[in-house]
């Protein structure tokens, strides 16, 4: 088991130095940025003082090592926006992204779980066709206009809830519900499949000879093998929530990591866009680092691989 | 004496389609009552009927399927439960994926002990420990923390044996216990249960394909075809004198060391199991017998050949009777 862990570790060590490069390079091939810093109607001298200001006129290799090394001591540098460090911007978004991300993750959880086990309980009955006409009506919505559409109902017309902002909990109830749509209807798909495998399988009908209580065979053991492939989806469908919530956010003007994204791309703010795409890649890598291990947790035979 | 298991008239459907028509047989305490048949004859439906675990498509019909006098037809699903793996277990054919795979060997078997008997955990494990060296499996303590993926084959049928018997039940019903497993597991675990019938005085009920198996273990045969009971009898009553012309033709079908000589073809019947719809009448093994005639169109008598020998046949009396 730990060496399993070692390695998965290791391999994720490895794709977060490959992310650090494709950041990198990726925010010098969007243009010459000296140039985008200065701005429309600057002259080419305010280029040059910018140029060497920042550092932009040294060699490439040069800057990324540059980057890296003071990146890996948690130094990404300061915005030329805020004037503030990357590292305090990052840290004071965080919480509203990650406060956004497991509210989004449980109200996926709660509302696929169930929805799934009873779908695959009632397995084509108009009980689970119904089941999976909601997931697909979910699937089929795009998350920014449901945004739109929760606003203009909830917010302006009944005035139930705060539109936009960060001030109390209701600012969070919408953003939360529209970020935990896109999840469900994955995850009540691999519930619901999982439970009707689980179910037909051989060892659940060991489990019936054994003269077993229906809520035993059903919670204890099919669940628990059909939950091994959801468990590690909604670890990576979390980092999907707290790296992708950039439409969220920035529809309901939550100031989270990811508006701070949004506004740092909008403005060329590139150390930040550089530090952003980091954080989140590494949150994601560490989700389904985490997801890995939980996986083995919870099924025996994977955790000599 | 009452038998353990009596299955009077037993049908069961799918739909239009009669997975197994009046069906009757008795096993006796202290017996192994062997159901054989080809692929498809309704063997493993029959075991699965009178566990009632048929799947939700099934339909179940029986005069009666009584258990130790007592008619389990009545039986409300509560009742089942609590009947099914204390009074009456099951092992299957797929060893290899009978076992939860997300459970340790010593949860699934004591959990069945929990379920039905109040035990401590400490008794359970005890139990588990002392079954699972009855059933010959080494290093018990040990297996108990193991997970099914780290066993054999040969292994896991054993777990399922000893978690068959952890409620000390009065019947065995295996459904082709030794098909997944090689010959030398297969008459090693055949050995186990004959033991265990005889320690026990359990009775067993043996679903399989093999005669061989039959020859060696069974005290009674019944011969199952499209989904009926077409002879029964003591097994050496039955191999000395096969009435029915399907259960000669499946004796013919078994190479006999010695008997075959080299470029001889075995014996077989040609044609497979016909699928039984409602309002089928006369004998279903009319379309391959070699000796079929006009008369085996009609309702099928039944034949006593002795005082446990039955047939279902219209030919048989003149053939079986007078050997």
């Amino acid at each position: 088991m730990t060496q399993f862990i070692f390695r998965r570790a290791l391999l994720a060590l490895s794709v977060v130095l490959t992310v650090m490069a494709m950041a990198f390079v990726l925010t010098r091939l969007s243009g010459d940025l000296a140039i985008s810093i200065a701005g429309p109607g600057s002259t080419q001298a305010d280029v040059e003082v910018i140029r060497k200001a920042y550092g932009l006129d040294r060699p490439v290799l040069v800057q990324f090592f540059d980057w890296t090394r003071l990146a890996l001591t948690g130094d990404f540098g300061n915005s030329f926006f805020f004037k503030d460090k990357v590292s305090t911007l990052i840290a004071q978004r965080m919480p509203v992204t990650f406060t956004l991300g497991f509210a989004g993750l449980a109200l996926a959880l709660m509302i696929s779980l169930p929805l799934g086990i009873i779908a695959a309980l009632y397995e084509n009955t108009w009980i689970d066709r119904t089941a999976l006409l909601l997931v697909m009506v979910g699937q089929a919505m795009p998350s920014f206009w449901l945004g739109l559409i929760l606003m203009i109902v909830f917010g302006l017309q009944l005035g139930w809830l705060p539109i936009s902002g960060t001030g109390s909990w209701q600012h969070f109830v919408m953003p939360a519900i529209v970020l935990a749509f896109t999840a469900v209807p994955a995850l009540t798909r691999l519930m619901r499949s999982g439970m009707i495998d689980a179910l037909g399988s051989d060892y659940i009908r060991t489990a019936r000879a054994k003269g077993l209580s229906r809520s035993s065979i059903i919670f204890k053991h099919a669940l628990r093998n059909a939950a091994i492939p959801v468990v590690s989806i909604a670890a990576v469908q979390l980092g999907f929530m707290l790296g992708g919530s950039i439409v969220i956010e920035t529809v309901f003007a939550l100031h989270g990591v990811g508006y701070l994204a949004w506004e740092s791309i909008s403005k060329n703010d590139f150390p930040v866009v550089q530090a952003v795409v980091l954080v989140l890649a590494s949150i994601y890598i560490g989700l389904t680092l985490v997801s890995d291990i939980l996986n083995a947790l919870l099924d025996p035979r994977l955790r000599g691989a | 004496m009452t038998p353990i298991l009596d299955v009077r008239n037993l049908a069961v459907r799918f739909g239009p389609t009669l997975a197994v028509r009046n069906a009757s047989f008795t096993v006796q305490k202290g017996e192994t009552h062997c159901i054989v048949g080809e692929s498809g004859c309704g063997k493993s439906v029959t075991a699965l009927a009178i566990m009632n675990l048929l799947a939700r498509n099934a339909r179940r019909d029986a005069q009666a399927i009584r258990f130790n006098g007592q008619d389990m037809l009545a039986y409300s699903d509560r009742q089942m439960e609590d009947v099914r793996g204390n009074r009456m277990a099951m092992i299957f054919q797929e060893p290899m994926t009978s076992l939860n795979p997300s459970f340790t060997i010593g949860s699934q078997m004591i959990e069945v002990l929990r379920r039905h008997h109040a035990t401590t955990r400490h008794e359970a494990e005890q139990r588990a420990i002392a079954l699972m060296q009855r059933v010959g499996i080494t290093a018990p303590h040990m297996r108990l923390g193991q997970y099914p993926h780290q066993l054999s084959g040969g292994l896991r049928q054993r777990v399922m044996i000893a978690m068959a018997l952890m409620c000390d039940p009065e019947l065995l019903i295996a459904d082709e216990p030794t098909t997944a497993l090689d010959v030398t597991v297969q008459a090693q675990i055949l050995r186990l249960l004959a033991e265990l019938k005889q320690e026990l005085g359990l009775g067993i009920l043996l679903i399989t394909h093999d005669l061989g198996i039959v020859a060696r273990v069974a005290d009674h045969v019944s011969v199952m075809y499209a989904g009926e009971v077409i002879e029964s009898g003591r097994t050496a009553q039955l191999f000395a004198n096969p009435a029915h012309p399907y259960t000669r033709g499946l004796i013919d079908c078994v190479p006999v060391p010695g008997k075959i000589r080299p470029g001889e073809a075995l014996g077989s019947i040609p044609g497979t199991v016909p699928v039984m719809k409602d309002g089928f009448s006369g004998c279903a093994f009319r379309f391959r017998c070699p000796q079929a005639s006009e008369v085996c169109t009609q309702a099928v008598p039944r034949h006593a050949l002795g005082s446990d020998h039955i047939v279902h046949c219209h030919l048989a009396p003149s053939q079986g009777a007078g050997q």
